[in-house]
């Protein structure tokens, strides 16, 4: 994996949430870069920025101000639609909730990024099968979501996520809804994720997922306050 | 993929849609009901007045076909007269009158006309042969039913009965050579068609009256000009031409074609309304997974296209439904209207032609898909960050 760009790049964001005669200043200026192969922690206490942060380097969110860029490709010039095939192509995106849908099984669930990036049906069912066994669920593949745990939707959600091999994955307190134990489970499935080369920023608070990280950010009241590599 | 996903979700509120295509299903029917009654009956009229390509008919001096009693006399010298206008072709005089017919089984009042047998356009042979000389009649099937009698029988056929003389003007013995419909009488006549001759001297007519005569035209020929020729040159008659007569028909029925109009609008909006309202429910209740799903690359167009596609889905069960229950309803009302007195069996009030039923069905389908769009479109461009995180707080 080459080091010399970063995967991720972002310049200054600023968002403000227009509120009337207050505005919420969520983001005051966040700079980051990430490198392939790196697995950064986000920290920080509730109501700090931190998932606006990521819906910014994931472009689901336009910034107020700044500038993301992905595998060097500034993600504001790109129009709408544009943007779309973007994140489908390029980014993995792990929420708190699980949201699967739910008429969907879970192998449906990972072919529906496949079958939108026009694979073919035999290819994508082929995939999902291989990726849902890579998280360890090659047996529930025609599962429902309400048939599964939740840490076994989680995992569902992972492998939708990975399905069109993204440069990067995002997750928004992806451990938030998960027991101790199942949060641990998926703490190890991030390691190996990493350990096989995926590109990972976690928004946690979840102090053991953090710990698991290679690097921590920190964040207090929009703004980034310690940026440690701890591996 | 897209199919997976409506499918599911279609199924995922099984009453729900059932309800939607039953819905969809009543106002198709209906819509369909109004555009068939709209056109109907002035479809059905125009091809019974068409059906024997007789394109104009004379009337006594300001009557309808059969509106009164009143005759056209000294129809030989008329018809003489418009032999002179080469656009007509043919004429067929019609003589209408009543007759009582005893057979060996029974004996009935009945309804007779008298006409040329060569081109006579008043009934078709349904059985048996047509009429060849002047003591042979056709019957309807009603009369045959009514009398017993059978094609071969000779019939003691009496005029001009007088209920309270007992006594006939005239009476005749014809044999029944055919059965026949009768293509201008009211359901199951009990009528009888022989030649105008013979039914002249039955009822005692003097000269040579008929009722009514029809026109056949040659290929090309303009009816219309024809018919002013007529009114100008044969006073003692008023030619009406197969156009005339549906402007008329079309005057008459336009109060009926002016509600079919407003019912079959209002069915259409409320098609309109359930569609809309189903597909709001449907795209709000899937917010978060709409979001979820732009979020992970899924294209705007695929979410409205899905969106679409439920409805679509949902609007053709219930046109299909629409279709067979509106047929139905029309044939059911079709049977309780032409036994309408005086009406001719032939004219349908509701009228199946697959091109309208098509339209309106199409009409249907459209405005589902127009009601739809908005919705689909709106879920599918609202902004995603904002809609994950409310569907996260609710
Ligand atoms: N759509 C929004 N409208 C108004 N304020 C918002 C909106 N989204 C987030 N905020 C505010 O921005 C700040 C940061 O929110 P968020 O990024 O969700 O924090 P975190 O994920 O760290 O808990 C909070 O004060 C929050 O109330
Ligand atoms: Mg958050």
């Amino acid at each position: 994996m080459s080091d010399s760009a970063p995967v991720l790049s972002a310049r200054d964001l600023r968002r403000d949430y227009p509120m009337g005669e207050s505005p919420v200043h969520a983001l005051r200026g966040v700079s980051l870069e990430v490198a392939a192969g790196d697995y950064v922690a986000i920290v920080g206490p509730s109501g700090c920025g931190k998932s606006t942060l990521l819906n910014l380097l994931g472009a689901i969110d336009r910034p107020t101000g700044g500038t993301v860029a992905i595998r060097g490709e500034p993600v504001e010039r790109l129009s709408d639609r544009e943007r779309t095939r973007f994140r489908l192509l390029h980014i993995g995106f792990v929420f708190q909730r699980f949201y699967l849908m739910p008429a969907l099984t879970a192998g449906e669930n990972v072919e529906l990024p496949l079958a939108e990036a026009g694979m073919s049906r035999a290819e994508r069912k082929a995939r999902a099968r291989e990726l849902l066994t890579y998280v360890g669920l090659g047996a529930r593949v025609t599962h429902r979501p309400t048939q599964l745990s939740g840490g076994e939707q989680q995992r569902v959600a992972i492998a939708r996520a990975l399905a069109n091999r993204p440069a990067l994955l995002l997750c928004d307190e992806p451990t938030g809804e998960l027991d101790a134990h199942t949060g641990a489970e998926m703490i190890a499935l991030f390691e190996r994720l990493n350990a096989d080369g995926t590109t990972l920023v976690v928004v946690t608070h979840d102090e053991d997922l953090a710990a698991a990280a290679k690097r921590v950010v920190h964040m207090r009241d929009g703004g980034v306050v310690s940026d440690t590599r701890v591996r | 993929m897209l199919l997976t996903l409506v499918r599911a979700s279609l199924q995922r509120h099984r009453l729900r849609t059932a309800l939607a295509v039953i819905g969809v299903g009543v106002s198709a029917a209906l819509l369909l009901d109004m555009v068939m009654l709209a056109s109907g009956m002035r479809e059905s009229f125009r091809s019974l007045l068409e059906a024997r390509g007789f394109e104009i008919r004379l009337t006594p001096k300001g009557t309808l076909p059969f509106d009164t009693d009143a005759s056209i006399d000294s129809a030989g010298a008329l018809m003489a007269q418009l032999r002179a206008d080469s656009d007509i072709v043919a004429m067929s005089p019609v003589l209408g009158g009543q007759v009582h017919v005893r057979a060996a089984a029974g004996s009935a009042t009945a309804v007779a006309i008298g006409i040329d047998p060569a081109v006579q356009g008043d009934y078709e042979v349904r059985t048996g042969r047509d009429i060849a000389a002047p003591d042979q009649l056709v019957a309807s099937a009603e009369f045959l039913r009514a009398t017993g009698a059978r094609l071969g029988d000779t019939l003691r056929v009496e005029g001009g009965y007088d209920a309270q003389m007992r006594t006939v003007t005239a009476e005749r013995r014809l044999v029944l050579v055919g059965t026949a419909h009768f293509l201008y009488m009211p359901a199951n006549p009990r009528a009888v068609a022989m030649p105008l001759a013979t039914l002249r001297a039955l009822t005692g007519a003097r000269g040579d009256p008929v009722s009514l005569i029809m026109l056949r035209l040659r290929k090309g020929a303009i009816a219309d000009s024809v018919q002013a020729w007529i009114a100008a040159r044969v006073p003692p008659v008023t030619p009406i031409s197969t156009a005339a007569a549906l402007r008329q028909v079309d005057q008459r029925l336009s109060y009926f074609r002016q509600l079919a109009f407003i019912l079959g609008s209002v069915s259409l909006a409320v098609g309109l309304l359930l569609v809309t309202t189903l597909v709001t429910v449907s795209v709000n209740e899937r917010l978060g997974e709409i979001a979820v799903m732009r979020a992970i690359g899924v294209a705007t167009g695929s979410i409205v296209a899905q969106v679409l596609a439920e409805g679509v889905v949902i609007m053709s069960a219930g046109s299909l439904l629409g279709l067979g229950l509106g047929l139905a309803t029309a044939h059911y009302l079709n049977g309780i209207l032409s036994s309408f007195p005086g009406l001719p069996a032939a004219i349908d009030f509701f009228l199946f032609q697959p091109r309208d039923a098509w339209v309106s069905l199409g009409l249907l389908a459209g405005c589902g898909v127009l009601a739809g769009a908005y919705p689909a479109w709106r879920g599918a461009s609202m902004p995603i960050a904002v809609t994950l995180r409310e569907e996260a707080v609710a």
